[in-house]
């Protein structure tokens, strides 16, 4: 086969810099590419943009749309991120989201009528503990028979989102409902109090910051966070230095799902106020490509899961002005990243043009 | 500061400012927004939402502008699709599936000049009324057509969740088929999702493989159809006429049409005279037609539907005539009682008829 006269070549130094201009990069070219996309559709660019990118936010209450949509996004990619630094790859943030749902609505309802002000906190721990334990499983199973951590998580979302069918179809079905999937409604005290009068956005939007400050401190400035990415980024050097490979997967596994857990519990205690089958759209999955364009650093991850709920802001946008389908959002999301780890790969290699020299 | 030739200018921009919003308010169409839970796709329970919608625009033409949002799942996301409907300066929201209630029942809250109307539900208000069809009055036809025709006797369902809705339509079809074969069977398969074509198609070749000789499907996409074409038995279409996915294999379909609804509700609400109500029409309404038969279909077969549909029109037969007895032997409608909607709109068992059981409460 006659080879192209391209090929990669590994840079002698990557640059410092570019690992935190990739993102920037990868959002250019995907505006770049937005161009075409709206213009391949036969839309003006202009005002498909000024309605993508500005028409969520031109006031206060879609900035606090926003935020909300943010905040399950920030949440389960911290989490994540701290597994992928140490090469531990859970995949199965939209499962372990799920048991945060239902570990949160379990309390809520096992304590229904209840006006304690303890209540919260314990759907907040119940939520967290639910989503660590689904975790725990992929975990279990790669420590004890070396099960592969990416194909055990994944496949457990599906088992999750057939345990909460059975939950809202079964036990736990509003005996008032009429047969449909969906729990009671939550009382006030099972509620995560508003922030802002007049909009959805609560409570849980300082939990996740509490937690992308914890992520950072653990990342950053822990002996235990130090190791883990040690391990992530030279993994012979780790085991040289004699630090636990199973300690890391579990510690991994369990901050993803237990924040992925904190999110699913701020979504039946915040805006649903309910449990139903429809409890996950998508967050587990997202925050995946959250962590990534974020860099795996919390401060990253912030701003990386406000761009990721604009584009599905926008993208409902597009669709009440410009009639343009639902993939939309999709669309941008996989442009965003296939952008960046195009990106990415330029980083630690370089295009020579011209055939090898040998 | 403010002299004097600004004064003019800015006096003169006042002027024009103020004459720009009325000329637009004289040219502006009443906004109707539709949410909508798939894609619109080429057949299917969305695509008959947005047919109507089509019929709507059409009807009313430069008096209202319609809009649609596709694909809003029933999560937390439909709350903010509804309520951009509303804050953007929609007259009339549609919101077209269940799980959209408890978020349109808040946002009407919040609007109380907005009218939203709700499919399938059971929660009204005072700018917020729901819509239904009686989807099992096709479903009675198709039972009939199914008991005269079906050779082995077993009729396939694959169904996505145990719902009233769906239901009714299981036991209507059950009592169709057995007013004309008391001998047949019906056999049902949970997908539990209203659209996985793969799941749908793995469902109905399992039944298929049972000895179901008629299919049917109470979710949202072609594959049980399309199935049913290519094992060489029947099916039985619903939302949509899918003849064209079957064209051996499609006896008729239980169809949709909500065009004369919208017309009526959004031209009431132009005319301020629109009350909110429950509305639930069947073949009497014209909101639930069936699909013409297939030539396979015998003579007297399509004479008898023909009466049965005569009747529903004319409001005088009520599928759910007692004798209706559950699985278990109860007596659930005693011999010549007419169900009420109230007990309808609750229904939580199968009929005599149905082999399989309902999943575990």
């Amino acid at each position: 086969m006659p080879e192209l006269p391209l090929r990669l070549e590994p840079r002698a130094e990557p640059s410092r810099l570019m690992p935190y201009l990739s993102p920037l990069l990868a959002v250019a070219l995907m505006l770049a590419a937005g161009v075409l996309v709206f213009s391949a559709l036969g839309k003006d660019p202009i005002e498909g943009f000024r309605l993508f990118f500005l028409n969520p936010v031109k006031d206060a209450y879609g900035v606090s749309e926003l935020l909300l949509k943010a905040t399950p996004l920030m949440l389960c990619a911290t989490g994540l991120a701290i597994g992928f630094r140490a090469n531990v790859w859970n995949i199965g943030a939209e499962g372990q989201f799920i048991l945060g749902a239902v570990g949160a609505t379990g309390v809520a309802l096992y304590f229904e009528g209840s006006e304690s002000s303890l209540l919260l906190p314990a759907m907040v721990v119940g939520g967290a503990l639910a989503g660590a334990a689904w975790a725990s499983i992929p975990a279990f199973l790669k420590t004890r028979f070396n099960a592969n951590e990416i194909l055990v998580s994944l496949m457990l979302v599906y088992v999750a989102q057939l345990l909460v069918s059975w939950l809202v179809f079964g036990p736990w079905k509003d005996p008032d409902g009429f047969n449909f999937p969906q729990t009671r409604m939550f009382d006030d005290a099972a509620l995560l109090p508003i922030l802002v009068e007049g909009t959805r956005l609560n409570q849980s939007l300082l939990i996740a910051l509490a937690v992308l400050v914890a992520g950072y401190v653990f990342m950053y400035r822990s002996h235990t966070g130090f190791k883990m990415r040690v391990a992530g980024e030279a993994a012979d050097a780790a085991r040289y230095a004699g630090f636990s490979a199973n300690r890391m997967i579990w510690i991994g596994l369990l901050c993803g799902g237990g924040a992925a857990g904190l999110a699913g519990m701020a979504e039946v205690a915040g805006p649903m106020g309910q449990l139903t089958d429809k409890v996950s759209l998508g967050y587990g999955f997202a925050a995946i490509i959250v962590a990534f364009v974020g860099r795996l650093n919390p401060l990253g991850i912030l701003f990386a899961s406000l761009l990721m709920a604009l584009l599905f802001l926008g993208g409902e946008q597009v669709q009440q002005y410009m009639n343009l389908p639902s993939s939309i959002s999709m669309v941008f999301q996989g442009m965003l990243l296939f952008f960046l780890l195009g990106a990415d790969v330029f980083i630690h290699y370089r295009l020579v043009i011209g055939r090898r020299s040998a | 500061m403010l002299d004097r030739r600004n004064f003019v200018l800015s006096a003169g921009a006042l002027v024009l400012a103020s004459t720009l919003p009325l000329a637009a308010v004289a040219q502006d169409a009443a906004k109707i927004g539709f949410v909508y839970v798939s894609p619109i796709g080429d057949a299917g329970w969305t695509f008959q939402h947005d047919e109507a919608r089509k019929e709507l625009e059409a009807s009313l033409g430069t008096k209202i502008e319609t809009r649609y949002v596709e694909n809003v799942t029933e999560g937390a996301d439909a709350e903010r699709v509804i309520r951009e409907f509303a804050a953007s300066g929609s007259k009339i929201v549609f919101a077209t599936s269940f799980g959209y209630m408890n978020y349109v029942e808040r946002v009407a809250k919040q609007f109380p000049n907005v009218t939203f109307m709700h499919a399938t539900g059971y929660k009204s208000g005072k700018n917020f009324g729901n819509y239904n069809a009686r989807f099992y009055e096709g479903r009675y036809l198709n039972g009939v057509i199914a008991g005269k025709m079906s050779k082995s006797n077993i009729i396939g369902y694959v169904a996505a969740f145990p719902i009233p809705e769906v239901l009714q339509g299981i036991n209507a079809l059950t009592l169709g088929a057995r007013s004309v074969n008391p001998n047949i069977e019906v056999r049902v398969i949970w997908t539990n999702s209203w659209y996985d074509p793969g799941k749908e198609r793995e469902a109905a070749m399992t039944l298929i493989s049972q000895g179901a000789d008629m299919l049917t499907q109470h979710t949202d996409s072609t594959a049980v159809v399309q199935a049913a074409e290519e094992r060489g038995v029947h099916a039985f279409g619903y939302h949509s006429d899918m003849s064209k996915y079957g064209p051996k294999a499609h006896l008729t379909a239980t169809t949709h049409h909500w065009g004369d609804f919208y017309i009526k509700t959004v031209s009431e609400v132009l005319a301020g005279t629109w009350k909110p109500e429950n509305v639930w029409g069947g073949f009497k309404e014209d909101m639930i037609r069936l699909a013409p038969l297939n030539p396979a279909v015998p003579g007297d077969v399509k004479t008898m539907v023909e009466e049965l549909s005569a009747k529903l029109k004319a409001g005088t037969f009520h599928p759910f005539t007692g004798p209706v007895v559950d699985q278990a032997g109860t007596e659930r409608l005693a011999a010549g009682a007419v169900i009420d909607d109230a007990t309808l709109g609750k229904m939580d068992y199968f009929v005599q008829g149905v082999a399989s059981r309902l999943p575990s409460k």
